[in-house]
């Protein structure tokens, strides 16, 4: 790609020396891999304005008392205070056992219904366009969307799920609260994240079904393998890896959920459905807690990033064997 | 060559298309005349004030624009603007909490010497709404804003269902006294005890509506009501901040057991994160007898084709065994400190400060707080609630404006929650924890917080 221009003296041949050697004079270009940079740097441009750097200032923030409803007041450095706070407060300690029960419960359902899905939607039959798009919908609406929607659909009163729950159960309709009970609340919110990201682990799982080639189960049949030993065999472990890609990234995802829940029950009743992130949310951009904050931010950062990391350790340990 | 030729070329065209951008946007923007931006919260006297301020844009030739917010992310939105110091509002309509910190962090130009220079007197207005949207340190001459939009909380009630004969006799003969708008909390209770599952045109009706929002200040705005009636205060009038003992009283603790007692016997099913709006639906729909909801509300709820006029009646928030008083909403105007038009800005509040201008914004459905428009012999006469108003006025409290409200009121929304909805601990343990919880925010604060 350098372009230095080099005139072939054949291509002159009555110019005169002065001249020839001035035409002669080699132009620079821009090298490829100046060329290359020009093109990357406004990415790295970008991703330091807007990641790197808030990254570091926030890091520096951790150690300020700084909390922008008082700004004012003189900055402080408190050292590891803002940090020592959090870990010895009980209520964090109860807000990260609330979004590890959800984060749990929930991924576990959607891998079980999207898994279940996949197999299903791997089979050919009648319809099966129509019906994998329908299954598709939810995944699709914005969490705001689906948030507003149950809300009205667990309305005691005029709410059609009480009604069918009480169908089935002949519980009266109005007798029983499922974003306003302390006992019911918590599975609310695992019922609709499943209910909407159920299809997303479904979408994994079928590349996963798909991936694997027909002669392994050709060579299967020919042992006589049942199908139940060919699930066991064959389906299972040659999609583990794709089953734990969902897990990975249905845990990141439900571990900074913030939007569906606070719409569903902000947190409520009481605190029993606070997650951590309504809990961050609230002391930055409420409370303007932003030292505490930023220092509540960086031990959920680091405790995500850690897990992942293991995780993703594990995952690539299955894909070795 | 050629890549390089193309990137300059592509730099050229960018540099043309953003030169072309900026020359269009210069253009609108010279086109425009002058232009005032008010920021307030989205509900009905918002639609009036926005009829009223086209008699301003006729007078000034100034356009008004308006940024209104729904109620749940009022404070959210427009404090963060305040603190990043934004250029959206020129004007803002701020809660009442919000005048400490918005003068401590001069988020608000102070308005001593315009106040002075137009001859605008704070004694020209109503006492409490002076003390509530405008002085900053309360109680002192420093004023930060124009009360704008005086506010309280107060009672609709069935009137067309209580005058019935059946449900008044039935009530009689119940509690061996008539039916009538009650004056005491145990009073309210009773009542609510007696419409709640009562079969009314076919329909099942329930005995109250009160505040349970969990997310931004609508289960606090609500508990109040009661609190101060049972006796709990912020903190010792002698010694400020001093919360042990007045926050967390015997009797404080008997008011928030009474609001959960309230909670549990007599509301609607589902009714565990409600605030205004859902007040409104249900007693618009014919759902409950008696409704808790700001002031601001009533004139919309007058005019309701189903539930309002002659069917509807109004009253204050009862007493209880060791007061009377109710909880303080409304707003002051100010203007934005960070504001490019404050000449403008101050235009609109000398404008909006005139008794005639506030005559018609209480006429539109506004609340005036001049005393010129509500001390007017006919003020009583004005309007079905207009009384009600006028006595819930002089009965006002105000939670915390601290420039750190926000973290105490959400304190106080978590500890109240979890005992009334959530059914967490008992009513003392609530307020126990919120003492701690208040006493940690006053000492970052950097405030003297005596125990005893």
């Amino acid at each position: 790609m350098t372009t230095i221009l080099q005139p072939d003296d054949a291509t002159f041949p009555g110019m005169s020396e002065p001249a020839k050697s001035r035409t002669a004079r080699p132009v620079r270009g821009l090298s490829d891999r100046t060329i290359a940079w020009l093109f990357v740097a406004p990415t790295i441009a970008l991703l330091l304005a807007i990641n790197i750097f808030p990254l570091l200032w926030m890091i520096r923030l951790s150690f300020t008392s700084l909390n922008l409803s008082m700004s004012y007041l003189p900055l402080r450095f408190v050292g590891l205070d803002n940090f020592t706070d959090i870990l010895t407060d009980e209520d964090v300690w109860f807000r990260l056992q609330t979004t590890a029960q959800f984060v749990i419960w929930s991924v576990a359902l959607q891998v079980i219904i999207g898994y279940g899905l996949a197999l299903l939607i791997n089979r050919q039959f009648r319809g099966h366009s129509f019906w994998t798009t329908i299954i598709l919908l939810p995944m699709m609406l914005s969490p705001a969307v689906v948030g507003n929607f149950w809300t009205l659909l667990l309305q005691p009163q005029i709410g059609p799920f009480n009604y069918v729950i009480s169908l089935f159960t002949g519980v009266p309709p109005s007798s029983f609260s499922m974003t306003g009970q302390v006992s019911l609340a918590p599975w609310t919110i695992v019922l609709v994240d499943t209910w909407m990201w159920a299809p997303y682990v479904m979408l994994i799982c079928l590349a996963g079904l798909r991936s694997i080639p027909d002669y392994i189960y050709e060579a299967a049949e020919v042992d006589r393998a049942s199908a139940w030993r060919q699930f066991w065999s064959i389906t299972l472990p040659m999609t583990v890896p794709f089953l734990m890609l969902a897990v990975l990234f249905r845990a990141i995802e439900n571990f900074k959920m913030f939007d569906m829940v606070n719409l569903l029950t902000s947190g409520g009743p009481g605190s029993t459905t606070e997650l951590v992130s309504i809990t961050l949310k609230r002391a930055a951009f409420e409370k303007w807690r932003t030292g505490y904050s930023s220092a509540l931010a960086i031990i959920l950062f680091v405790t995500v990033f850690g897990a992942a990391n293991i995780y993703v350790k594990a995952l690539n340990k299955v894909k070795q064997r | 060559m050629r890549t390089f030729n193309w990137l300059r070329g592509s730099a050229a065209t960018t540099v043309l298309g953003v030169a072309l951008l900026g020359g269009f946007g210069g253009g609108e923007a010279a086109a425009q005349g002058k232009q005032l931006t008010l920021c307030w919260a989205a509900w009905d006297p918002a639609n009036a004030l926005v009829e009223l301020g086209k008699d301003f844009t006729k007078q000034s030739g100034i356009e008004m624009k308006y940024e209104f917010v729904p109620w749940t992310s009022y404070a959210d939105r427009f404090l963060n603007e305040l603190n990043s110091h934004g250029k959206l509002c020129d004007l803002i309509i701020g809660d009442s909490q919000w005048i400490g910190g918005a003068a401590e962090n001069k988020w608000y130009v102070k308005l001593n010497d315009f106040f002075d220079k137009e001859k605008i007197s704070m004694d020209d207005f109503v006492p409490a709404t002076v003390v509530g949207y405008s002085q900053w340190p309360k109680n002192s001459p420093n004023y930060w804003a124009l009360p704008a939009m005086a506010d309280a909380v107060g009672w609709t009630y069935r009137k067309d269902w209580f005058s019935r004969p059946d449900i008044q006799s039935a009530f009689k003969a119940k509690y061996g006294r008539d039916l009538a708008p009650p004056k005491t909390y145990d009073e309210l209770k009773q009542i609510a005890q007696f419409f709640q599952g009562r079969e009314i045109d076919g329909k099942k009706v329930y005995g109250a509506y009160i505040f349970t929002e969990r997310g931004s200040e609508g289960i606090t705005m609500g508990v109040t009501n009661v609190l101060y009636n049972y006796g709990f205060g912020y903190d010792n009038p002698k010694k400020p901040y001093q919360m042990q003992g007045v926050v967390n009283s015997a009797d404080a603790a008997k008011g928030l057991e009474f609001y959960k007692e309230l909670y549990k016997c007599c509301t609607a099913p589902g009714m565990t994160n409600a605030y205004m709006q859902e007040g409104l639906d249900a007693f618009k729909s014919g759902q409950v007898a008696m409704q808790m909801n700001w002031f601001a509300f009533f004139p919309g709820l007058y005019k309701d084709p189903n539930v309002g006029g002659d069917r509807i009646g109004f009253f204050v928030n009862p007493s209880g065994p060791n007061g009377h008083f109710t909880q303080l909403g409304g707003q002051g105007i100010s203007v934005v400190a960070t504001s490019d038009r404050k000449d403008d800005a101050l235009a609109y509040i000398k404008w909006f400060a005139q008794p005639a201008v506030q005559q018609k914004w209480w006429q539109l459905g506004g609340y005036s707080a001049l005393k010129a428009v509500v001390d007017a012999p006919n003020f009583p006469k004005s309007a079905a609630f207009a009384p009600q108003f006028l006595e819930s006025m002089g009965i006002v409290k105000d939670f915390w404006a601290e420039p750190s409200y926000a973290q105490l009121l959400l304190d106080m929304q978590k500890r109240v929650h979890d005992y009334v909805v959530a059914d967490k601990g008992t009513a003392q343990q609530a307020l126990d924890l919120l003492v701690k919880d208040w006493t940690k925010v006053f000492k970052e604060q950097g405030k003297q917080v005596a125990l005893q």
